[in-house]
């Protein structure tokens, strides 16, 4: 354990403290003490710039499961610590705000604030790993992270529908991604990323490149928001603004984008990678412009043109893919793209979370998100307009803001796509650019819009729910103007990062691109002379803007009146259909009898077992080398089999119970006779309190009955019976003489010959349960427990009629 | 159950028979490592013994008797594994490495401690609990 692996679970171990901190010191806000976390990782991690900056990467290795491949190896360079600075560093403004924005009386700040370190510790677990295991771990925890934050109002019913959305798919694109993680693994045999980059050339002649390669990117386009993954996100405003502006714009929803910009040395080069990243990202960017501009809440507006804006940092790495393909980190062709990528992932980080605040602040201060309902805001809330003003117009690529200078490099990458010459782009690549365009000119529309609704035109008190409207407290407004004062500076100073942070993060992005000693060239500047892209930012602004003109003509026509994202009804009628599938599923098989869940489960190990017997060419019954019977175990044996031949045509209940429980201690007594104490006191303590529990459970009991089978079915059950008990014996027999034939050394002798020595017991059954198989031990007894709290809950919460359910 | 507890052969024979019962199911507990035995079943042995006392006495005068929410006894019993396996990693082991040796106690000579009598103490308190609680609930519950 290093201080970088204490620094990625600090934030989990500072989560314990909170619920402590909370009730205890309950007269100052919980936040205070959050705020110090990630003010401090901030730091430290600004004091590797110098290292990254230099080409150098920092590695520091710690095992978890070296057996498996599995080790949580801390990994910075470039790429990891620009993401590492993002997510501390809108941490700790995110925090900042927030203890401005939930009140301590009314909240339920422990909770928020353990949800919140939980996910700013996974989070950095996913961008500082080495291990792909790892990764997937804090991915998942991210996810639960994420849905718990937004159900955090958990009595509001659209708080729990987002919550459960963006579950359902940013957990399957999980899933999905470890079924692709283990592929590689079975191509390249590591999780490791930096052996699977050495490795990209075995990884890309494999048949399963194209299988693993889909199933990742499920897993980035799904927490990145992606067409048409990307309907959980403007559900999941339903959060807390702070969590929205943290999780779902500035760092959460941009894993994907890192595990694609990470994972672009692997599969990078491949045409697949190229087209699906491109398109996705371009359709995305598209759609989620349009659709931004047709939402009428704040929040809304806001969510989908994350989803753009992730779409366009998305189709750029999709484009900057091909330097793979060339090998050749000299040419701006394809570094533009990858250059732009950083650069907007930063800049966006920056607008977008002053942009949230400031739609957070509205909310606060009127009551209300709605754009119909608000207006004239500006003389009433300068600083907050002033804020957004600068936020929308570096969204919207106006100069002399950061957003400017991304979107410009981004019309460059998308125009140099034409002249690649490669994967039949020449035929149709000139789309690319067009897409583009378009989408930017609605992106520029909504910005407006948003402007346009919020701050000018009339202040109509009578729509909202407050009294009296002001300006926000001076703690709510530190985060935003941070924030809008690095738009700005970005703006004017691009070349403050360019080697300290975008250079270092592109090597990453593409390693193995340049010979060591080497940088890309990054020079950002305003003006670039009367090129292609500043006629097409002048055509943006221009159709932007004539089409804000007439608005009046379509604000009444169906595609503004509605907001509703087609997408949603397709993920709202599969939900009910696979409730509605699931439940007449159990409707059939769930009989409420025993018996047939036997025959159920019977008939199951019976085909499987089967099966695997007609595969393997079994039963296989030679050599059968046994032991010689003595007559007393004869006779248990024949006394055991009365006993269980007895029961079928007993009767009475009582005589059932005592007859099976004779089976039981006939059993003990066999493994008295095998000299097998532990399992013999085991068995008769378990056949006592089973007996206890019996009695018991005999008040409840109906009347036992004969019960009218038709005779087709109790044949049928016969054959069930006969042919499972055959089955298993088969098996074993099989098992023991396959044994016998291949000369295993049983497991047992390692027990044997190692238990005192190694574990300083005599007994062998004991000494694996407590310490060779410990671990399995102590699950065992985790699901006893569960077992009780079941038990537990069936009976005494058991409904009396009457409740509300 | 036992609506009249009023047997008193078998109450004063369980009087008896729970004194034998608890000393030899903590004898499994804690001679488990070398000999037959072990937590589950030591926690098992305990059970039975406790139930014995339901059995004879009814449950509400036992009750007045023994005083533990046997819930929480799960809740300690689920953490003594946990936090034994934790001990092993902070001297830079994997966890649940265990350890054990040999110490002289005045008085009592020369006794094995390991780490895995915690642990299966830790079993034995889940498994004692659960039992009691799974018939327990049952045994309370007039539907």
């Amino acid at each position: 354990m290093t201080l970088l692996h204490w620094a990625v679970l600090s934030p989990f171990i500072a989560a314990i403290l909170i619920p402590f901190l909370y009730k205890y010191l309950k007269r100052i806000h919980t936040g205070w003490f959050v705020l110090i976390l990630p003010l401090a990782l901030f730091i430290y991690f600004l004091s590797f710039i110098p290292e990254t900056s230099s080409g150098n990467v920092v590695l520091n290795n710690l095992d978890w499961v070296p057996s498996l491949g599995i080790n949580f190896n801390v990994y910075i360079d470039g790429l990891s610590l620009l993401f590492a600075l993002l997510i501390t560093g809108i941490g700790t403004l995110v925090v900042l705000y927030s203890i401005y924005y939930l009140s301590k009386q009314k909240e339920k700040l422990n909770n928020f604030y353990v949800y919140l370190l939980m996910f700013m510790g996974a989070m950095l677990g996913v961008v500082l790993s080495d291990n792909l295991i790892v990764i997937y771990v804090f991915w998942e925890v991210t996810s639960i992270a994420s849905s718990l934050l937004i159900s955090y109002w958990y009595t509001r019913e659209k708080s729990i529908y987002g919550a459960q959305k963006s579950m359902y798919i940013t957990v399957f694109g999980g899933l999905s991604m470890l079924a692709g993680f283990s592929l590689l693994y079975v191509i390249a045999g590591t999780f490791s990323i930096r052996e699977l980059i050495a490795n990209a050339d075995l990884i890309m002649a494999s048949s399963l490149f194209i299988p693993a390669m889909i199933l990742v990117l499920l897993g980035a386009f799904t927490k990145s928001a992606q067409f048409p993954f990307h309907i959980w996100l403007p559900d999941a405003m339903e959060a807390p603004t702070p969590v929205s502006a943290y999780l779902h714009s500035a760092t959460m929803v941009k894993a994907g984008i890192y595990l694609v910009a990470r994972l672009t040395g692997v599969f990078g080069g491949a045409p697949e990678w190229f087209w699906i990243i491109t398109i996705a990202g371009l359709i995305t960017l598209i759609w989620g412009s349009i659709s931004a501009v047709r939402q009428k809440d704040l929040k809304g507006i806001l969510a989908y043109s994350t989803v753009s804006q992730l779409g366009l940092i998305m189709s750029l790495l999709g484009a900057g893919s091909a330097a793979f393909y060339f090998q050749d980190g000299d040419s701006p062709l394809y570094m533009t793209a990858i250059l732009a990528a950083v650069f907007h992932l930063i800049n966006h980080a920056t607008f977008k979370g002053s942009l949230f605040m400031a739609a957070g602040i509205i909310d606060h201060e009127t009551g209300t998100r709605d754009i119909r309902k608000l207006g004239g805001l500006m003389t009433i809330m300068p600083v907050t307009a002033t804020i957004s003003l600068i936020g929308l117009a570096s969204m919207a690529g106006l100069p002399p803001f950061n957003g400017f200078l991304s979107k410009e490099l981004f019309l460059t990458g998308m125009l140099s796509v034409t002249e690649y010459g490669i994967f039949n782009l020449e035929a149709i690549g000139f789309i690319i650019p067009i897409i583009a365009f378009i989408a930017s000119v609605f992106t520029f529309l909504y910005c407006i819009l948003m402007f346009y609704k919020t701050f000018m035109g009339k202040f109509d008190i009578s729509k909202l729910k407050v009294k009296h409207v002001h300006e926000a407290p001076i703690g709510m407004l530190i985060s935003p103007i941070i924030l809008a004062v690095l738009v700005v500076l970005f703006g004017l100073f691009p070349n403050l990062l360019a080697y300290s942070i975008i250079e270092p993060a592109m090597a990453a992005i593409a390693p193995g691109i340049l010979s060591p000693g080497e940088f890309f060239d990054v020079h950002i500047t305003h003006w670039h002379g009367f090129s292609a892209e500043l006629f097409m930012t002048l055509g943006i602004i221009v159709l932007g803007v004539l089409l804000f003109i007439t608005f009046r003509k379509w604000e009444n026509t169906a595609f503004y009146r509605g907001e509703q994202d087609l997408f949603n009804y397709a993920y709202d009628y599969g939900y009910d259909g696979l409730i509605k599938g699931s439940q007449w599923l159990t409707r059939i098989q769930m009989t409420g009898r025993l018996r047939d869940y036997f025959i159920y489960m019977c008939t199951f190990i019976m085909l499987i077992m089967g099966y695997t017997m007609y595969r393997y060419n079994l039963p296989l019954i030679q050599n059968l080398d046994l032991s010689p019977i003595p007559v007393y175990t004869w006779f248990v044996i024949l006394v055991f089999l009365g006993s269980i031949l007895t029961i079928p045509f007993l009767n009475n209940r009582i005589a059932i119970i005592i007859t099976t429980g004779v089976s039981g201690f006939l059993v003990a007594l066999l493994f008295v006779l095998f000299r097998a104490p532990d399992l013999a006191l085991t068995q008769l303590l378990i056949e006592t309190v089973s007996v206890v529990l019996f009695m018991l459970v005999f008040y409840h009991l109906p009347k036992l009955k004969k019960v009218k089978t038709p005779p087709k079915m109790k044949t049928i059950k016969l054959i069930i019976s006969i042919g499972f008990g055959l089955m298993i014996t088969l098996g074993s027999l099989s098992a023991f003489s396959m044994g016998q034939e291949a000369n295993y050394e049983s497991i047992s002798e390692y027990y044997t010959e190692n238990s005192k020595e190694k574990a300083g017991g005599y007994n062998i059954v004991n000494v694996i349960l407590v310490d060779f198989r410990g671990l399995d031990t102590m699950l065992e007894v985790l699901v006893v427990s569960l077992a009780v709290l079941t038990v537990v809950s069936l009976i005494r919460l058991r409904f009396k009629g009457g409740e509300d359910v | 159950m036992m609506k009249k507890p009023n047997n008193m052969m078998l109450q004063t024979l369980a009087r008896l028979i729970i004194l034998v019962v608890l000393s030899f199911s903590i004898y499994l507990m804690l001679a488990g490592h070398n000999s037959p035995g072990g937590g589950f079943i030591g926690g098992l042995m305990t059970a039975s013994a406790i139930l014995i006392l339901y059995l004879s006495f009814g449950l509400n005068p036992i009750k007045k008797v023994i005083r533990f929410d046997y819930i929480k006894i799960i809740g300690i019993g689920l953490l003594l594994p946990g936090i034994t396996g934790l001990v092993s990693i902070f001297f830079g082991f994997s966890y649940l490495k265990q350890f054990f040796g040999y110490f002289h106690i005045p008085l009592i000579g020369e006794v094995e401690l390991t780490t895995a009598l915690p642990f299966d103490l830790g079993v034995y308190f889940v498994v004692l609990a659960s039992a009691l609680t799974i018939i327990l609930t049952i045994a309370e519950d007039d539907k």
